[in-house]
């Protein structure tokens, strides 16, 4: 089997004094979509932090060839990695231009990086027609969009995506999904953490479900769609 | 006019406006003026240091003084008879910014994981710790001479001429603190020239960043750690200049100079003129130096004018507009007297 592109080993994540992540393990390949899903507090957040760097934890993070679990958060992009953090953490007073701008930060790559704005406008038109507006007034969902957009200025390999669902309209979130299966079918590894299962486990093609800081079940999408706990838990059937 | 040749005279009116004003103020109002105006300048460097930890990175900071303190202390050992030594201001001052810089990131590094109200405690607590040392380090060894201060601190001299002097030249008589002034005048320009270039920089889109969203600055390849140091460091910096030229303008130091209340002073001048925006900043500089030195001279003649007796002490008085002032200015101009573009765009739609 060729190895994972994301390969996590007993991971353990303290956040508040509690041990919120207990030692899970799982892996991510190339070209997969694969989401977390669980109950609030489940400890999918801080797996995703710890994942990005934001939080310490113990235990292996293998990501490509390399381990990442003593890097500083800052290197991930450059590597590949990017996130897309929960409550989507645009930077408010700047405009959408420049928090696109802010995504290539890291690169040095001056004409690409103008290619690669072409690009995220293509896919995220709204984007383009509300350059010049700050971030802080746009809707919920476009904000969303643009923590994507953002992202996706890293030319990422991995993203992680917290919560995209978070807080939006049914018809954001759809469309918001849209983007999301978009840039999967590019050929972008995704790891999605969300609450809204139901949707996680249509996109995705497989899953973990985090109880209490572990991992409970992991199966493709279709099984814990079909499974009787995933079913009662968290579809609300 | 083309605009670069409107450029060009609108930089050449306030260059004369700039070099005339020392005269026409000194030969008008007195050579008291002439020293408020020099004190302002002064204020103005500190404000814009203090911008850019508070404006640009969006790190409150209680505790800026320590720094004027410290850069102010710097020159007078280096050139007082206290330790008999005489160094010249041009050696002192860039150390200066140096020495104080090294404290920034002092203060900076055990504070990273610090924001806001937090944040404020512990550069509170810096600033205090600091003056409380000049206060009592006249034992067992005397270094600061504790609270009596120190005196008889060097001048700062330019080409051989100390500025506390008089200058003669082109049949005028240049007194000193129209000297200082041409000086001042010059070193603010310079910083802000520094400042403007910081703030279009890629260091100053990441303090920006990190102001917004620490955590999607990290996620955008950010090292806030370093950017943070780096704002504690340029701010500190430019603290420390400024206390070097008040030193050597005042010839006199003593750890009284450097209490909270001009923290907040400074903090004031960057919050009512505008946070992160420079011209705000200088503004809020002026008016906070030129406005209670008004009052402290206009307002018991005033009395005397309309009531026949001073009701009011004047010096409390002027802490009394002034707080009222800074209510009027919160209330009804939140993001400042003179705030950046995007500030008032973003008032303006929230309301």
């Amino acid at each position: 089997m060729a190895r994972a592109l994301l390969d996590v080993l007993n991971l353990e994540v303290r956040y508040g004094g509690i041990m919120a992540v207990k030692g899970i393990s799982f892996a991510v390949e190339e070209g997969e979509m694969v989401c977390l899903i669980g109950a609030n507090g489940a400890g999918k957040t801080s797996t995703l932090k710890a994942l990005a760097r934001m939080l310490p934890s113990r235990g292996e993070i293998r990501y490509g060839a390399e381990r990442i679990d003593a890097l500083p958060a800052h290197a991930l992009i450059g590597r590949g990695l990017a996130l897309v953090p929960e409550g989507r953490g645009v930077f408010a007073r700047l405009s959408v231009a420049e928090n696109l701008a802010m995504g290539a930060y890291h690169r040095r790559d001056h004409d690409e990086v103008a290619a690669d704005i072409e690009y995220v406008h293509a896919l995220l038109p709204r984007l383009k027609e509300r350059a010049r507006q700050l971030a802080g007034t746009l809707s919920g969902g476009e904000q969303q969009m643009l923590a994507i957009g953002r992202a996706l200025m890293g030319r990422p390999r991995l993203l992680l995506l917290d919560e995209p669902s978070m807080g939006l309209a049914p018809l954001m979130v759809e469309k918001v999904f849209e983007v999301i299966r978009t840039v999967a079918a590019q050929g972008v590894t995704i790891l999605l953490v969300e609450q809204n299962a139901r949707l996680a486990l249509e996109v995705c093609s497989r899953g973990y479900v985090m109880e209490s800081g572990r991992v409970i079940l992991a199966d493709s999408a279709a099984n814990l769609a079909a499974d009787p706990r995933v079913r009662h838990a968290y579809l609300g059937e | 006019m083309s605009p670069r040749h409107r450029a060009f005279a609108g930089t050449a009116l306030i260059a004369i406006a700039l070099a005339v004003l020392p005269l026409v103020v000194g030969n008008t109002l007195g050579n008291t003026w002439v020293r408020v105006l020099d004190y302002a300048l002064l204020y103005i460097i500190l404000a814009l240091g203090l911008n850019i930890v508070v404006g640009f990175a969006g790190l409150l900071d209680l505790g800026y003084i320590a720094f004027y303190a410290v850069g102010a202390y710097l020159y007078a050992l280096l050139a007082s008879p206290h330790f008999g030594l005489h160094w010249p201001a041009w050696a002192i001052l860039p150390l200066g910014a140096l020495v104080a810089g090294f404290f920034g990131v002092l203060l900076g590094a055990p504070t990273l994981r610090l924001r806001g109200d937090y944040l404020a405690i512990v550069t509170l607590g810096f600033g205090e710790i600091i003056r409380i040392f000049l206060n009592n380090l006249n034992q067992p060894v005397n270094i600061t001479n504790g609270p009596k201060g120190i005196a008889r601190i060097d001048a700062i001299g330019v080409a051989g001429h100390p500025l506390a002097k008089p200058l003669e030249a082109f049949g005028v008589t240049f007194p000193g603190v129209t000297l200082y002034y041409y000086l001042f005048v010059l070193l603010a320009i310079a910083i802000v020239f520094v400042g403007i270039r910081l703030q279009d920089s890629r260091i100053g889109r990441a303090w920006v960043a990190i102001r917004e969203d620490e955590i999607a600055a990290k996620a955008c390849g950010i090292n806030t750690r370093n950017v943070k140091l780096l704002a504690f460091a340029m701010g500190a910096s430019f603290g420390g200049v400024a206390g070097g030229l008040f030193a050597g303008f005042q010839e006199f130091v003593s750890p009284e100079s450097f209490g909270l209340l001009e923290s907040i002073m400074v903090l004031c001048m960057v919050v009512l003129g505008g946070m992160g925006h420079i011209p705000g900043v200088i503004l809020g500089g002026l008016l906070l130096t030129l406005l209670p030195e008004a009052f402290r001279y206009g307002a018991g003649p005033l009395q005397q004018a309309a009531f026949g007796r001073v009701l009011l002490d004047p010096e409390s008085l002027r802490m009394l507009l002034f707080g009222i002032a800074l209510i009027l200015v919160m209330l009804y101009r939140p993001a400042g007297l003179w705030p950046e573009a995007r500030h008032r765009r973003e008032f303006a739609e929230k309301k």
